[in-house]
C-alpha cells in the first residue's frame, strides 16, 4: 500500500475544485494552476524514485484487495508518462497566462484542464479496466468543454465531430468491457491477464480484444483518425498543445498496456492487424502532413503519424522496440506540446494559419524560428535530440524481428515529416516579411519563455539518453514480462 | 410554458415536491447497505426541482433555491474528495472509511460512518450538475 500513487490524481482534482470557487480571480487561478502542475511533477519524481528502488507501487483503494477492489498501479511506464504529462501541463499553464483570453479563463479554463489532467493521470495509473473507462470519460468530458470553450463557429463544428466519434467509441468501450466481464468474470488487468492465459486461445477473447483495439485506436488516432486534424486545430494553441501532447498518448498507452499485459497470449491476428494499421497510419498521416497548408492541420497529421510509428513497436513487441516505444512516447509528448505552442505564437505573429500567406518571420523573430527549427529536427529524429534514440530502437527492434516492411515505413515517415515541417519553415519563416495583421495577443514573443523548458528538455533528453535509458529499460521489462506486473498487483 | 398556465399542475406539485424530497432523504440515508445512496437521492431531488420548474418557471426555482448550482457541484466534489483523503492522515489507503456506534438521543444506538459524508458530497455534486444542465438548457428558450 502506498498512498503516493493516488497523489497524481488527487492534486489536479483538488486544484480543479478549488479553482471553481476562485473563477473570477484570474491572477490567483493562474498561479495556483502552475504551482499545482509543478507540485504534481515533484510528486511524480518521488513516485519514480520509489518505483526505481522498490519496484512497482500499488494502492488498493479503500483497502479492498484485488481482484475485488480497485487498484492503482504505478510501474515505471506509467510513472514516466505521468511525469511527462505534469511537465507538459506546467508549461502549457505558463503559456496560457498570455496565450488564453480572459473570457476563457473566467469560464473555468483552468478547472477544466485540471479535471482533464486528473483523467489523464488516472488512465495511466489505473490497474482496472472499468476504472480506465471512468478516467477516459473524465478526460473526454473535460476535453469536450475545452474544445468548445469560446464558442466560435469553427469550434462548434469541430466539437460536434469530436463528441460524436468519442461517444460512439465510449459506447463500444463499455460494451466490450461488459462482454469481457461476461467471458472471464474479472476486470482487474492483472487478473484478466491471468485468466485469459488459463483459458487459452479462444474466439470470443480475440473478438473482444479486436473491439478494444478499435476503441483505443479511435482515442489514439491510430488509423481511425479522420476527426483529429480538424478538432485539434480548432481551440487556442495552449489547448491544442495539451490535446496533441496528452490525449492521443493516453489512447496509445491504453493500447500498449492492453496488448502487452492482457492480450499478449495470442499474437497472430491482433498484432498483425496493429502492424497493418500502423503502416497505414504512417502513410496517411505522413502524406496528410505533406499535403496540408494550414499550420495546425500539419501538426495534427504529425501527431497521427507519430502514433502510427509507436504502434509499429507494439506490432513487433520485442524488448528493443518496446523500450524505444516508451522513450518515443515521452519524447513525443514533450515535442508535440512544444510544436503546438510555437505554432500558436507563429499564428499570432502572422495573423494567419495558412503557411502560404505567411513569410519572413525569421527577420523579426529569429528566436521563434530557430526554436521551431530545432523542434522540427527533434520530431524527425536528428541525433543529438530526443527523437533519435526512440526512433533508432523501434527501427532496430523491427529489423531484429525481420519486419522489414515496418522498419521501412518508419524510415519513410522520417522523410515525410521532415518535408512537412521544413515546408512550414521555408514558407513561414523565410521569404519577405509581410505586414503583420493586428496582433491578437500582447507581445507574443514573451510566450517563447514558457516554451523554453520543453525545448531544453528535448535537448537534454537526447544528449543524456544514456543515463535515462535504465528507466526506459525498467518500463520495457514490465511490458515484455507481464508476470512482474501481475505478481506486484495480486501479490502471490 | 407561460407562467401560471396550469393550476392543477401547480397545486399538485406543491405537495408532490415535498413527498419526492422526503423520499430522496429516505434514499440518501438508507443507501449505505441497501439500494439508494447519494447519487440516486441527488437525481431524485433534482427531479423535484425540475417539477417545480415545469409547474411554475425557472425563475421560481431560482427564488426557492437561491444558490449558484455550479458552486454546489464544487462544494460536493470538495466534500467527497476531503472525506476520501481523510484516510491519508491516518496512514490508511485512500477512500478507506471509518465507522462507529453511538448512543444518540431519540434514535438510540446508531451507526455513524464517514461514507455518509462522502455520499453527501456525491449528493451535492449530482444535484449541482443536474440543475446546472437543466437551468442552462432552460435559459436558451
Amino acid at each position: 500500500m502506498n498512498n503516493w500513487v493516488a497523489a497524481p490524481l488527487l492534486i489536479p482534482l483538488f486544484t480543479a475544485v478549488l479553482l471553481i470557487f476562485l473563477h473570477n480571480k484570474l491572477a490567483l487561478q493562474r498561479w495556483i494552476s502552475l504551482l499545482s502542475a509543478l507540485l504534481n511533477a515533484g510528486v511524480s519524481v518521488i513516485l519514480m524514485i520509489q518505483v526505481r528502488s522498490n519496484g512497482i507501487q500499488t494502492l488498493n483503494m479503500s483497502g479492498w484487495a484485488p481482484p475485488y477492489g480497485i487498484v492503482l498501479v504505478a510501474d515505471m511506464f506509467a510513472v514516466l508518462l505521468v511525469l511527462s504529462a505534469a511537465i507538459v501541463s506546467a508549461c502549457c499553464f505558463w503559456y496560457s497566462f498570455r496565450g488564453i483570453d480572459e473570457e476563457r479563463e473566467r469560464h473555468y479554463f483552468y478547472s477544466l484542464v485540471h479535471f482533464m489532467l486528473a483523467g489523464v493521470n488516472g488512465s495511466f495509473l489505473t490497474g482496472d479496466l472499468f476504472n480506465l473507462f471512468v478516467c477516459f470519460e473524465l478526460m473526454l468530458m473535460s476535453s469536450y468543454a475545452l474544445i468548445v470553450l469560446g464558442g466560435t463557429k469553427r469550434q462548434f463544428r469541430e466539437t460536434l465531430h469530436y463528441i460524436l466519434i468519442n461517444v460512439l467509441s465510449s459506447t463500444l468501450f463499455v460494451a466490450s468491457v461488459a462482454y469481457l466481464y461476461g467471458a472471464v468474470g474479472t476486470l482487474n488487468l492483472a487478473h484478466l491477464s491471468q485468466r485469459i492465459g488459463e483459458l487459452g486461445p479462444s474466439g470470443p477473447i480475440t473478438v473482444v480484444s479486436a473491439l478494444l483495439l478499435v476503441v483505443f485506436s479511435v482515442k489514439a488516432g491510430l488509423f481511425l483518425f479522420f476527426w483529429l486534424p480538424g478538432s485539434y486545430g480548432a481551440p487556442p494553441a495552449a489547448i491544442s498543445a495539451l490535446f496533441g501532447a496528452l490525449l492521443t498518448k493516453v489512447g496509445m498507452y491504453a493500447l500498449i498496456r492492453a496488448f502487452t499485459l492482457v492480450f499478449y497470449h495470442e499474437t497472430t491476428v491482433i498484432h498483425t492487424l496493429i502492424g497493418i494499421m500502423g503502416v497505414a497510419t504512417i502513410l496517411l498521416g505522413g502524406f496528410g502532413a505533406v499535403s496540408q497548408t494550414n499550420v495546425n492541420r500539419i501538426l495534427g497529421y504529425n501527431v497521427i503519424a507519430s502514433i502510427g510509428f509507436i504502434s509499429l513497436a507494439l506490432a513487433v513487441s520485442n524488448e528493443d522496440a518496446l523500450k524505444g516505444a516508451v522513450f518515443y512516447l515521452v519524447h513525443d509528448m514533450i515535442v508535440k506540446a512544444l510544436l503546438f505552442l510555437l505554432a500558436g505564437i507563429l499564428v499570432a505573429e502572422t495573423g494567419t494559419e495558412r503557411i502560404n500567406r505567411m513569410g519572413g518571420v525569421l527577420t523579426h523573430s529569429p528566436l521563434l524560428a530557430w526554436m521551431f527549427f530545432i523542434a522540427s529536427l527533434a520530431v524527425v529524429g536528428i541525433p543529438p535530440l530526443s527523437g533519435f534514440p526512440g526512433k533508432l530502437l523501434i527501427v532496430q527492434g523491427s529489423l531484429e524481428s525481420g519486419q522489414y516492411v515496418l522498419a521501412a515505413a518508419g524510415v519513410l515517415l522520417t522523410l515525410l515529416l521532415l518535408y512537412s515541417l521544413i515546408k512550414i519553415f521555408i514558407l513561414g519563416f523565410w521569404g519577405k516579411p509581410r505586414r503583420p495583421r493586428e496582433m491578437k495577443w500582447k507581445q507574443p514573443r514573451k510566450l517563447l519563455l514558457s516554451s523554453a523548458p520543453l525545448m531544453l528538455l528535448i535537448v537534454l533528453l537526447g544528449v543524456f539518453a544514456e543515463p535515462v535509458m535504465p528507466y526506459m529499460q525498467r518500463a520495457a521489462d514490465i511490458l515484455t514480462d507481464p508476470s512482474i506486473y501481475i505478481q506486484a498487483v495480486l501479490k502471490e | 410554458m407561460s407562467k401560471g398556465s396550469d393550476i392543477f399542475l401547480q397545486n399538485v406539485s406543491k405537495v408532490v415536491v415535498f413527498i419526492v424530497l422526503a423520499f430522496a432523504l429516505y434514499l440518501f440515508f438508507t443507501g449505505h447497505s441497501s439500494p439508494g445512496g447519494g447519487f440516486i437521492a441527488g437525481l431524485m431531488s433534482a427531479g423535484a426541482l425540475l417539477l417545480l420548474a415545469l409547474a411554475y418557471d425557472i425563475e421560481t426555482v431560482r427564488k426557492v433555491v437561491p444558490v449558484d448550482f455550479k458552486l454546489v457541484t464544487a462544494a460536493g466534489l470538495l466534500i467527497a474528495l476531503c472525506t476520501g483523503s481523510g484516510a491519508l492522515f491516518f496512514g490508511e489507503p485512500f477512500l478507506k472509511h471509518a465507522f462507529g456506534y453511538f448512543d444518540l438521543p431519540l434514535l438510540g444506538k446508531t451507526e455513524l460512518h464517514t461514507a455518509l459524508i462522502f455520499d453527501l458530497g456525491v449528493y451535492l455534486a449530482v444535484v449541482g450538475v443536474t440543475m446546472t444542465i437543466l437551468l442552462t438548457i432552460g435559459e436558451d428558450n
